[in-house]
């Protein structure tokens, strides 16, 4: 692995200026000179809302591979800079092939699947250990997720696969309320929402997805592959289904816990939220703060990875497997195999 | 490409006109690749290669009879190998940069 991990830089002050100087990154805020870092620490470039920047460093990020994003100011995403195509066609042409042959294709997605479950019920089975007094209904949780993995493999089309992970995810997501460590009555969890989220858990669970699927968007671009031609997800004009089938594996690691965490360790409060009128709850500038600030120190946590042999930092975790993906689509590895936390 | 500490120090004779652009160049190129801790004294985060660039592009702009250049390599992590007293405006580029 010759990839290091570089630094992401978000603005979320409203009216700030970002403009090249050299080869160096300028924010301006008020007409003061806020910060200035060279471009070579900076991998990805997040605004919220009303921020500009010039067109030079828009520039000069394409071409330098630096991705640039744009979320409104309730950070629900707005729009991504893409340059040039990169990357391979022959890689790319191979993902349409796999795409075209349907027991390649289910065969790749129920990777996704798998991935997904087996490190969902990881989420459950540690809690099990933790908090006794919900055992039981969590060990219910944690059966019938097994009983999802075994399904698997059973399934001869894509749609019933579908329907094995939907029916896994509300599964996962019934138990999900006994996983918050809280006497804060605002942190209340009943059911997965959004579009838009209902609650603060739900607030802080689809950021989260947000942000990783940027990542994976990121990540897939980096080898080569096109993001938009997934297989577990179906295509849409505009949706990036490729990465939304490899954060699969990662949301029970990277996002849930993660927004766990930052709950039962009271890192959030009531203050850091919005009610929005029509019942819609997000994050406001405050929460963001502290929730990206934490984000990208997880990030930079390293763990060993089985598949590769190596310690690895978290935020690179979706380009480690769009690499595996890269060689398996090529045909030269016989499997993908998803990521599996321990 | 695991990245190293550096510092760059310089000295530069600004007696004449082209003194003072020498000066402002070479303050332009390490801004580019650091950032600045002292007058003329900037601690630099670079890939071996990021330095070999750097280093070359000073090269041609300093006057090698009249100004100095120092680069000193910082073995081991930077705040382990620092002691700083008194104003201290260095920014972690690795930590969280949130605005």
């Amino acid at each position: 692995m010759i990839k290091t991990i570089l630094n992401t830089l978000y603005v979320q002050t409203q009216g700030s200026y970002l403009h090249l100087d050299h080869e160096t990154v300028i924010v301006e805020q008020e007409g003061e000179k806020a910060l200035q870092v060279p471009l070579h620490h900076i991998g990805t470039i997040v605004m919220f809302g009303n921020v500009l920047i010039s067109p030079y460093l828009l520039g000069r990020c394409t071409d330098q591979g630096i991705s640039v994003i744009w979320y409104d100011v309730y950070g629900r995403f707005s729009a991504r800079a893409v340059g040039r195509t990169n990357g391979n066609v022959l890689l790319r042409r191979a993902q349409h092939q796999v795409l075209n042959d349907e027991k390649r294709a289910l065969k790749l997605a129920s990777r996704f699947v798998i991935g997904k479950l087996r490190n969902s019920r990881s989420v459950v089975q540690r809690a099990i250990r933790d908090y006794p007094d919900s055992k039981t209904s969590l060990e219910k949780a944690a059966k019938q997720l097994n009983q999802c993995i075994r399904d698997v493999d059973k399934q001869v089309t894509i749609d019933e696969l579908r329907g094995v992970e939907g029916y896994g995810s509300s599964v996962y997501f019934e138990a999900f309320s006994s996983l918050l460590r809280t006497d804060d009555d605002f942190f209340v969890f009943e059911l997965r929402s959004r579009r838009p989220p209902r609650d603060p858990i739900n607030a802080c669970l689809s950021f989260a997805y947000s942000m990783l699927t940027q990542d994976c968007i990121s990540a897939l671009e980096g080898v080569g592959l096109d993001p938009q031609i997934g297989y577990l997800h179906t295509l849409r004009p505009g949706r990036p289904a490729l990465a939304l089938d490899l954060i699969e594996e990662f949301r029970a690691y990277l996002a849930d816990r993660f927004v766990l965490t930052l709950i039962n360790r009271k890192q959030l409060s009531k203050s850091d939220f919005d009610m929005r009128p029509g019942g819609a709850v997000l994050l406001n500038e405050k929460g963001r703060r502290t929730f990206l600030a934490a984000y990208q120190k997880r990030k930079q946590e390293e763990i060993h990875h089985p598949i590769i042999n190596q310690r690895v930092p978290l935020g690179l975790l979706p380009h480690v497997h769009a690499r595996l993906l890269a060689r398996y689509l090529r045909g030269d590895v016989a499997d993908y195999v998803p990521f599996i936390m321990r | 490409m695991s990245s190293l500490d550096i510092l760059v120090t310089y000295d530069v004779e600004t007696q004449e006109k082209s003194g003072q652009r020498r000066l402002r160049k070479v303050a332009t190129i390490c801004q580019n690749y650091g950032q600045r801790v002292q007058k003329s004294v900037f601690e630099c985060r670079v890939t071996q290669s990021q330095l070999e660039d750097m280093e070359h592009q000073l090269l041609k702009v300093i006057d090698k009879e009249r100004d100095s250049l120092r680069i000193y390599l910082l073995y081991g992590d930077r705040n382990r190998v620092t002691r700083v007293y008194g104003r201290d405006d260095y920014i972690d580029y690795d930590a969280p940069i949130i605005l």
